[in-house]
């Protein structure tokens, strides 16, 4: 017995074995993760610093230098009524990635709320949860944010108020059916036998072991809410003029689509950059949040 | 049976139903029984006797749409069928604790197990951060768990079975709660752990005078830890007594059947018996005594009427109304050596 408590020596010719790695050593091992990383990296860290990136006013005109193409002074030229496009597109970044991450805040703490009642105490409170869910679910997103947005006015405020109203589903059916699995587990009956509270059971107990799959899809439920900003933005109802989004640039440059194709081109294709990266976090996540 | 006073726990008539689409089972069907203070009682019988149910009916945690229809469950003077929900709940944990089978399932994968020891008296004695954590050392130093502050900030899956069995016992001991309830404490473990357990569960009985009941169907487990006996049947328990008399006399044919299908090394038998057929349906169980079909002793009286525990004498209850014939049949071939 005395030998075995001494340290072994590596036995030559066998493969080394280590241990597996922690969530800490593993993430710059993920690609997707990694790649998603430095595009939102740059991108937030634009919006961050945008009156440092940003050249110009995004809403300073210039009306005898209008329509032109890349030069020293504006970097990718003008638009119609003489402003800079970079200045705009990293101000159009900044209020996008900012209405986009906050409207999945709210609708995610909701949700995630309501899911765990419903879930946890099921009948009558799944009952009525659950109606509501239906009703929303009924109506395409796209449809049901637009109708609420035409009743409250075009706004930033009535963007949030939409898409929380519609987005909190997503999360409730989420935590809902995985607190259905989880509340079956035993350790959940042995935190009932310790007679502990039924808020901390949930909050304490349930949520930590079903959190992980509400965070996954908040990532890419990021990209469906800003591609919603944007599109709102491009059908004039969501941000107003003169502030910048990507939606109203690419619906104002579109007229002069032959001339400056510039104008809505790189507004679009600021939307998928951002898209792709925030599914690549997103992908990534779930590969390093999934338990081995 | 003993004066009511020192009575625990008083089990009386417990019916228990669980309502399904293909008709209701009666999961606990008239069981009765009780536990004396400081005493360690053995629940045994077979896979859907309901002795887990009666477990989970004391604690009031039957799986839903499971429920008590009738019945009385008297722990330390109070009826605990008709408390509410809060005041059960305040019971849980602080004056009742329960120790599950499978320690890890039953302990929080994603929290470390010094919270989960810690929890208790942060939520029932109203102990500050730092009083808990330092209860929380103590016990597992208490349950025999080495080098306690660094296993405190272990997860459940860094520790062996037993050791997470030790960290359950920690936290049923955490408010040092008068009534123990295991629900097969030892199923999960291999065999030289599930001594080791007994061991530590019998030391720290004796050492704060708690009662414990015991859920098992481990002959084995029950003659090592426990004075009392209640043995179960298809929802009733049939036989009660001192674990001595129980084992070396038993006055119900099911406990001699029990008794006769555990293997002994001591040779008193030539083979091993077994009981013939299966229990009956708990959904439209038989009318009469509930094991005559599988009974060699059994009468055409045997078939019809309630048959309730009776009393017959040394503080001992049987449900069978020919004990003598038992009696009779171990006379002839002893249950256990020297018996």
């Amino acid at each position: 017995m005395a030998a075995l408590a001494e340290p072994v020596e590596p036995a030559a010719g066998l493969p080394e074995y280590r241990p597996a790695r922690g969530f800490r050593q593993r993430w710059y091992r993920t690609p997707s993760f990694v790649a998603g990383l430095i595009i939102i990296g740059a991108l937030v860290l634009m919006a961050v610093f945008a009156p440092i990136v940003a050249t110009h006013s995004p809403t300073d005109q210039d009306l005898k230098n209008i329509l032109k193409g890349p030069s020293s002074e504006h970097w990718l030229g003008t638009d119609q009524l003489g402003r800079d496009l970079w200045s705009r597109i990293v101000y159009a970044g900044r209020t996008d990635l900012k209405i986009g991450f906050l409207a999945v805040i709210l609708p995610f703490c909701i949700g995630t709320v309501l899911g765990c009642l419903a879930g946890y105490y099921g009948r009558i409170t799944d009952t009525i949860v659950l109606y509501f869910v239906n009703v929303v679910v009924a109506f395409p997103f796209l449809i049901l944010i637009t109708a609420i947005l035409f009743t409250l006015g075009p706004g930033q405020s009535s963007i949030y108020i939409a898409i929380t109203l519609v987005g909190w589903v997503s999360y409730c059916r989420l935590v809902r059916a995985e607190i259905l699995v989880a509340k079956r587990q035993e350790y959940v009956l042995a935190a009932q036998a310790a007679g502990l509270r039924d808020s901390r059971i949930i909050v304490r107990h349930i949520l930590p072991n079903v959190i992980t799959q509400s965070i996954v899809f908040a990532m890419s439920d990021i990209v469906l809410v800003l591609a919603a900003i944007v599109t709102l933005g491009y059908i004039g109802i969501g941000v107003q003029p003169p502030t910048p989004d990507w939606g109203n640039m690419i619906a104002d440059g579109q007229n002069f689509l032959t001339t400056r194709w510039q104008l809505s081109t790189i507004p679009g294709l600021a939307v998928v950059v951002t898209g792709i990266g925030l599914s690549l976090l997103g992908d990534g996540l779930a590969d390093l949040l999934r338990p081995e | 049976m003993s004066s009511a006073g020192d009575v625990i726990l008083d089990v009386r008539d417990l019916h228990v139903e669980i309502p399904l689409s293909r008709g209701t089972v009666r999961a606990v069907d008239g069981a009765s029984f009780s536990v004396r203070r400081g005493e360690a009682v053995g629940l045994v019988g077979e896979s859907g006797s309901g002795k887990s149910m009666t477990l989970r009916a004391i604690m009031g945690l039957l799986p839903r749409p499971g429920h008590i229809t009738s019945g009385e469950i008297v722990f330390d003077g109070s009826e605990l069928t008709t408390l509410r929900a809060s005041q059960l709940r305040d019971l849980r944990g602080k004056r009742v604790a329960m120790i599950f089978q499978e320690p890890m399932t039953a302990l929080n994968p994603v929290m470390r197990v010094g919270d989960q020891i810690a929890e208790g008296p942060l939520a029932h004695l109203g102990y500050s951060r730092s009083k808990a954590g330092a209860r929380a050392l103590e016990l597992m130093r208490l349950v025999g768990i080495p080098d306690p502050d660094r296993r405190a900030q272990a997860y459940p899956h860094e520790l062996s079975g037993g050791m997470r069995q030790r960290v359950m016992i920690a936290i049923a001991l955490s408010c040092e709660p008068s009534m123990i309830l295991c629900d097969e404490p030892t199923t999960a473990l291999d065999v030289t752990i599930q001594d080791q357990i007994l061991k530590l569960l019998l030391s720290l009985r004796e050492e704060f005078g708690m009662s414990v009941v015991f859920v098992t169907h481990d002959l084995a487990v029950v003659a090592q830890t426990c004075q009392s006996v209640a043995v179960m049947y298809a929802g009733q328990v049939v036989e009660t007594g001192s674990v001595h008399d129980v084992f070396y006399q038993p006055r119900h044919p099911y406990t001699l059947g029990l008794l006769r299908s555990v293997p002994d090394f001591d040779l008193v038998r030539d083979s091993l018996d077994f009981i013939p057929g299966a229990p009956p349906d708990l959904m439209s169980p038989p009318e009469g005594c509930r094991f005559a079909a599988r009974c060699s002793f059994a009468q055409s009286d045997c078939l019809h009427g309630p048959k309730p525990l009776v009393p017959i004498g040394d503080g001992r209850e049987t449900a069978c109304i020919h004990p003598d014939r038992c009696a009779e049949a171990v006379r002839e071939e002893p249950v256990i050596a020297g018996g």
